[in-house]
């Protein structure tokens, strides 16, 4: 209908808002093609989106119901001379075995929370998830009426919350009343009768017990502050020297965003979890290590900087192989292995070799750790890079898909697109996410991997300390044989990611199992949930869930039947880091234009012409077409991303909101990558950020007096950029 | 055609950037002539406080201007009432925040900041210690932030256990950092004082004296806390040893002893009529009020240095008038005053002897120990084990080495003589930028081990020959030494404090490299002198000295250089040229 608003002739059309998908967006922009990004959801960057509790649960949701085939429309008419239409898949179907389980009190027990279904092989996509569902549904339709009489508070039927409420009340039932008192579930299934009555004395009594000072959260609660939540799909971090914050500052997309340190590197060892010492600070006030054992790991940790002999004589032997021959005893190896190279017992010397070096040149550019995390969560950093495009006139729609390509039958090139309004758009290039190819024009070379994925929302942290606000990445590595090692992330309130009070914890691993398989065993010995025994002092498990998500990384951009003017991005994959998406968006870009620079420096908005009314009306057009177009939520986001281009696009704005920045510069809390060359507009005070000088390994060696290496940290090295911490 | 955004080009970015930075200037200069202007005019209104606020805010090290402001506060001062400049001062620290953004090193700022706290009516202290927080968050070391902070914490009376675990948040999230462990050492004595006990009995002087002062104690820590201080810095030299900040603590915690201030011996001559006095350490004996009485007479005497270089010496002499001791068939009995320090030491000389002494051995005063430490013997084995096990994983590591030496030499200089003199080798190898250092250090060393052999031994020869020495050192503790031997060493000068040998009879000091005889003058009992291969070019004047090998020395190519001599040295009767 509004097929009319968008221009006929785009230089790029890219599907889908993924990381890689808007990081080609971003740098076709930048470079002055013309650039149609859409995504046939309502949100942005597709699997790697954050999502608000409440948010979440609709995704659920939608993951659970029967999806329906679109009817495929016969675009045929579109089509000239020599040409013929390859038809999208539009029910992607990259998600699977979404399982949820809420612990948390002022909900009805369910015979679920504990002894759950068997749960689905990954080969079972959603539709078999479905059926759980659905039967789930039935068995609990008449708690679900008693829980709609009890309710008390006005607010839990507030801001449209009911839908969540009644898909959470025959999704995973409810809470166990007794939070700390682990009794059969049979039991539990009895006292729902009673509920209103026998909840508040048994609850409190057991919280006299072990907490007494604390009220757990309720699942209203959690509603009520759904809001506070930005609960992301994938888990990754940022490698604070990976290609993405590389690229990040490069772009000067990173004024966009805003990030936290992760502050402490955990891993659980002999059923506790302890901090692995990684900086010089760690190690200097570890209290789990001996003086010896500082040393030599200090030593191992400097001498790996740089490949040696001894190193090559281990290539092709496992990397524990090497860490045993370096005598550092039981500990150091665990640390070693696990929690800096992060890798897995048979892992070859030289791949373990290279990621602990990577792990240690990430080590003090922004803090103890080698990661940081976005502010508000990962679903940021696609948008950031949507948003750069969108300055630089990229258009963007929602809730808009592409349903079929217009194939040149002598060339295979595709000429043109379908929008999922029918109107027929050129390009000279097609860019589209993994999941609305088809298999059929998917390359298979190896079986299909998933990732196992669980999301927790707890009351406290695995490693209590002084401060509450930690950010910790935790290696689990495999529980038992044949299990997988699980990366977890545990966030606290201040990254904005959830509500005060509350931690997300994100764990992910390859999965060998379904979610439920491969992670709630983890999840039992690490966290107190109806399932474990013993666990008096783990925080408790308010919320969980559990999906599979499909492990694209094998994917090549090319990699399919399609043709060769089309390139697939694929999702997320199951590193800790972004370089795959990075370097698949580097390539598609040098693909298409080898001659151009990736993402060069964004200009400062002071130095931006505007061609005055004639571009800002077109603009205003285009916003106007947009909006008119869709009346639901999406569009009403789309709006915002826009209005937000066009205050971007005025000088004036921006350049108060640097000032401001300069002013709070001493207070401010998150960190802001910068530039090297910062030029006249950026951020001030930098010049008495130094970087935590000591905080790097030096790589000195020990015969190098130490009277250089006072003097090198005592004019603190401005850092390519600058770190800014607050408190 | 979808407004496409247009970058401005260099060329046209740099105009407009020069434009600007003239604009900005000439408002600059304009507003600096009128505060100048006014300044001289004495106008002290609020016009000229805010021309030095706007000129300030870009350029904050105009000290001029500070000055100028300061008088205008001060000015307002005495017109407004408390509540109003209250009210001023507290938009001055406001201001001066935002100085210290654009400059956080900025010695005008800071300074202004002090000046302005300690001025303000009502002070928030808690405010201005959280400032200094955050700017050493940003730069932990900001000598500026320190200062400033140092006097904050003296105005508002922060307790010392709070600073103490100030400085362990610093130095547990960077270690390296003078300024943090400095500031523990002048906390932890006042926190953990060492116990009142008396001081170990080898320490006690053999002649009473007054008791220790209370600064010879203050610095040192109880026994518990050092353990944990110990403990702590361990961590970090284990962490990284390269780091010089934690040894050097370590070397402040280890200790040093204080020694007693005292006159360590009196020398009497009854050839000479002379007296020679060593303290325990350099003085000017002029002004210390230094009194001879002998026999209980007091005794006006003219004290100088054994070189006229030293206005400071620890050794001086005095000629007794003439007569007063020659007769060798009376006793005398001699006491030397310390007036200033309470202080005196008395010597006998007896019937039939030429010379009679008095004094502390260097073995009873456990002299050579003051480097390091007073410590029980069992904290620094225990702390020689573990720089030992260090050291078996960083054999290289300069501070270890040189801990250890010292560790050695402060549990058993003589036992440890064979392994000292290997850990010297090594330093000088790995850090051979300070191998100089590391030789002189050895000579200390060595020189010292001499000593106390000498001492043992209860003789008057002092023989160290073929040990590599570079320097000359604790020569005052050889005041009554009669024979020296110093040849085969590498030794390039006998320096002024050579003179302090006032008994020497016979210096060997063949086969080194000796350009310079300074120290030879004013030796009154010099009779022999071997100098053989050396590099000597002037000559020295010794009335006694008979007997003077120079063979191999440049001297000896000068022409006339036995007439010379002979004038020079009229008493030599046997010269090797």
């Amino acid at each position: 209908m509004a097929a009319e608003d968008l221009p006929s002739e785009f230089d790029v059309v890219i599907l889908g808002t993924g990381l890689a998908e808007s990081v080609v967006a971003a740098a076709f922009s930048r470079v002055g093609q013309r650039v149609l990004h859409v995504d046939r959801r309502s949100y942005y960057a597709a699997n790697w989106a954050s999502f608000t509790f409440n948010g979440l649960l609709t995704w659920i949701q939608e993951h659970h119901e029967e999806s329906q085939p679109e009817e495929a429309q016969d675009w045929s008419s579109l089509l000239e001379e020599g040409e013929e239409l390859i038809y999208l898949s539009s029910d992607p179907a990259s998600i699977s075995n979404v399982q949820a389980f809420c612990f948390t009190s002022e909900e009805d027990e369910e015979e679920e929370a504990s002894s759950p279904d068997p749960p689905n092989t990954t080969e079972e996509e959603t539709g078999g998830a479905n059926e759980d569902v659905v039967k789930e549904t039935s068995e609990t339709e008449s708690a679900d009426l008693k829980e709609e009489e009890t309710k008390e508070k006005p607010e839990e039927r507030a801001d449209g919350a009911e839908k969540e409420q009644r898909f959470t009340a025959l999704n995973d039932g409810k809470s166990t009343v007794q939070t700390d008192v682990f009794r059969p579930i049979t039991q539990a299934s009895k006292t729902d009768g009673k509920e209103p009555g026998a909840d508040q004395p048994t609850a409190s009594a057991a919280q006299s017990q072990s907490e007494p000072a604390k009220k757990k959260i309720s699942y209203a609660q959690l509603v009520k502050e759904g809001r506070r939540f930005n609960i992301d799909l994938v888990s990754k971090l940022l490698y604070s020297r990976g290609s993405l914050v590389d690229l990040l500052i490069k772009s000067n997309v990173s004024r966009y965003a805003e990030f936290k340190n992760v502050t402490r590197i955990l891993t659980y060892r002999h059923g506790k979890v302890e901090q692995v010492p990684c900086s010089r600070a760690d190690v200097f006030a570890s209290r789990q290590l001996s003086v010896v054992e500082k040393r030599k790991l200090m030593r191992f940790l400097t001498s790996c900087v740089e490949e040696t002999e001894e190193q090559r004589a281990y290539n092709g032997r496992p990397y524990l192989e090497f860490l045993c021959d370096q005598q550092l005893g039981d500990n150091l190896q665990h640390f070693l292995l696990h929690s800096i190279a992060m890798v897995t017992e048979d892992t070859p010397t030289e791949e373990g070799l290279s990621s602990t070096r990577h792990f240690l040149r990430c080590l003090g550019r922004y803090g103890n750790t080698p990661f940081l995390f976005p502010v508000y969560g990962l679903g940021e950093i696609p948008q950031c890079f949507c948003r750069m495009c969108a300055v630089f006139g990229g258009i963007y729609c929602l809730r808009h898909s592409v349903s079929c390509l217009v194939v040149d039958k002598t060339t295979n090139r595709c000429k043109a697109v379908v929008d999922s309004q029918g109107q027929r758009i050129s390009c000279s290039h097609f860019v589209v996410e993994e999941g609305s190819v088809g298999t059929d024009w998917k390359m298979v070379t190896s079986p299909p991997r998933f990732l196992s994925r669980a999301v927790l929302i707890t009351d406290g942290s695995i490693l209590p300390s002084d401060s509450d606000q930690q950010v910790s990445m935790v290696t689990v590595p495999p529980i038992a044989a044949g299990c997988p090692a699980v990366k977890m992330v545990e966030l606290c309130s201040s990254t904005m990611t959830c509500m005060p009070g509350t931690y997300l914890v994100h764990l992910t691993c390859q999965s060998v199992g379904s979610a439920y398989e491969d992670l709630s065993p983890v999840v039992t010995k690490l966290f107190r949930t109806p399932e474990s025994h013993d666990q008096e002092n783990c925080p408790s498990v308010l919320w969980c869930l559990y999906f599979n998500m499909t492990d694209s990384s094998g994917l090549e951009v090319e990699g399919h039947h399609l043709p060769s003017n089309v390139f697939v991005c694929s999702g997320p994959d199951g590193s800790l880091g972004h370089e795959h998406a990075i370097k698949q968006a580097e390539l598609i870009f040098q693909k298409i234009l080898p001659e151009e620079d990736f993402c060069p420096p964004a200009p400062n908005p002071e130095d931006i012409i505007y061609d005055g009314d004639n571009n800002s009306s077109s603009m205003g057009g285009e916003e106007n077409g947009g909006a008119g177009e869709e009346e639901n939520d999406g569009a009403g986001e789309e709006e915002e991303e826009k209005k937000e281009v066009l205050e971007e696009n005025d000088g004036e704005e921006e350049k108060k909101e640097v000032v401001e920045e300069e002013e709070q510069s001493l207070q401010t809390e998150g960190i802001r990558l910068q530039p090297l060359e910062t030029g006249s507009g950026s951020v001030g005070g930098s010049d008495s950020c130094s970087p935590p000088a000591g905080s790097q390994i030096s790589r000195r060696d020990a015969v190098q007096t130490p009277e250089q290496h006072t003097a090198s940290t005592h004019n603190p090295q401005r850092e390519s950029a600058s770190c800014m911490m607050g408190n | 055609m979808h407004g496409r955004v247009k970058i401005k080009s260099t060329a046209q970015q740099e105009e407009e950037k020069r434009k600007e930075r003239e604009k900005k200037l000439k408002i600059y200069v304009a507003a600096r002539d009128a505060c100048f202007s006014k300044r001289k005019e004495g106008v002290w209104d609020d016009e000229a406080l805010q021309l030095t606020q706007q000129l300030l805010s870009s350029n904050p090290d105009f000290a001029t201007l500070w000055n100028y402001r300061r008088e205008i506060l001060m000015h307002i001062e005495t017109v407004k009432d408390e509540d109003e400049v209250q009210k001023v001062y507290e938009a001055e620290l406001s201001f001066l925040e935002s100085c210290l953004k654009v400059n956080p090193k900025s010695y005008g700022s800071w300074h202004h900041r002090g000046w302005v706290s300690a001025r303000l009516p009502r002070p928030d202290w808690a405010r201005e210690l959280s400032l200094c927080d955050r700017c050493l968050s940003l730069d932990d070391r900001n000598f500026h932030c320190w200062d400033y902070r140092r006097m904050v914490v003296k105005m508002s009376g922060v307790p010392v256990d709070q600073e103490l675990s100030f400085t362990d948040r610093l130095i547990g999230s960077n270690f390296s950092n003078y300024s943090s462990w400095h500031y523990r050492s002048t906390l932890l004595p006042l926190l953990h004082p060492e116990s009142p006990e008396p001081p170990s009995p080898c320490r006690e002087p053999p002649h009473s004296s007054p008791p220790p002062s209370p600064q010879t104690h203050s610095h040192r820590v109880c026994e518990e806390q050092l353990l944990k201080e110990y403990e702590l810095v361990q961590n970090a030299f284990f962490t990284d040893p390269n780091d010089q900040s934690a040894w050097f603590y370590y070397r402040w915690l280890l200790g040093r002893a204080e020694r007693e201030e005292m006159i360590s011996c009196v020398y009497v001559s009854r050839d000479e009529e002379r007296v020679a006095v060593a303290f325990s350490r350099p003085v000017n004996a002029q002004s210390v009020g230094l009194l001879l009485v002998l026999d209980g007479q007091p005794q006006r005497v003219e004290w100088r240095s054994v070189h006229p270089r030293f206005k400071h010496s620890p050794v001086w002499i005095c000629d007794l008038p003439p007569g007063t001791i020659s007769d060798i068939t009376n006793e005398h009995n001699l006491t030397v005053h310390w007036t200033e320090k309470h202080t005196h030491r008395d010597c006998a000389l007896y019937t039939g002897r030429t010379e009679s002494w008095c004094r502390d051995s260097a073995t009873d005063q456990e002299l050579f120990r003051s480097e390091l430490s007073v410590e029980k013997t069992s904290v620094l084995q225990s702390e020689l084990q573990s720089c030992n096990q260090l050291q078996e994983l960083e054999p290289l590591n300069k501070w270890c080495l040189l801990t250890i030496i010292l560790l050695m030499r402060a549990l058993d200089p003589l036992g440890y003589e064979k392994e000292t003199l290997a850990h010297f080798q090594t330093l000088k190898e790995v850090d051979s930028m300070r191998s100089a250092y590391y030789s002189d250090l050895c000579s200390k060393f060595m020189i010292e081990n001499t000593i106390l052999k000498m001492e043992y031994a209860e003789v008057r020869v002092f023989s160290i020959s073929d040990k590599k020495l570079t320097t000359l050192c604790h020569l005052d503790q050889l005041l009554l030494v009669t024979h020296i031997n110093l040849s085969s060493n590498q030794l390039q000068r006998l320096p002024p404090q050579f003179a302090m040998l006032q008994c020497l009879e016979v210096l060997e000091a063949d086969n080194n490299s000796i350009e310079n005889l300074e120290g030879v003058y004013h030796l009154p009992k010099l009779e022999e002198v071997l100098l053989k291969n050396n590099t000597l070019q002037p000559l020295a004047s010794c009335p006694k000295l008979k007997r003077l090998d120079l063979r191999g020395n440049p001297v000896t190519q000068t022409a006339n250089v036995e007439a010379e001599l002979a004038e020079l040295l009229p008493s030599v009767t046997d010269l090797l040229l």
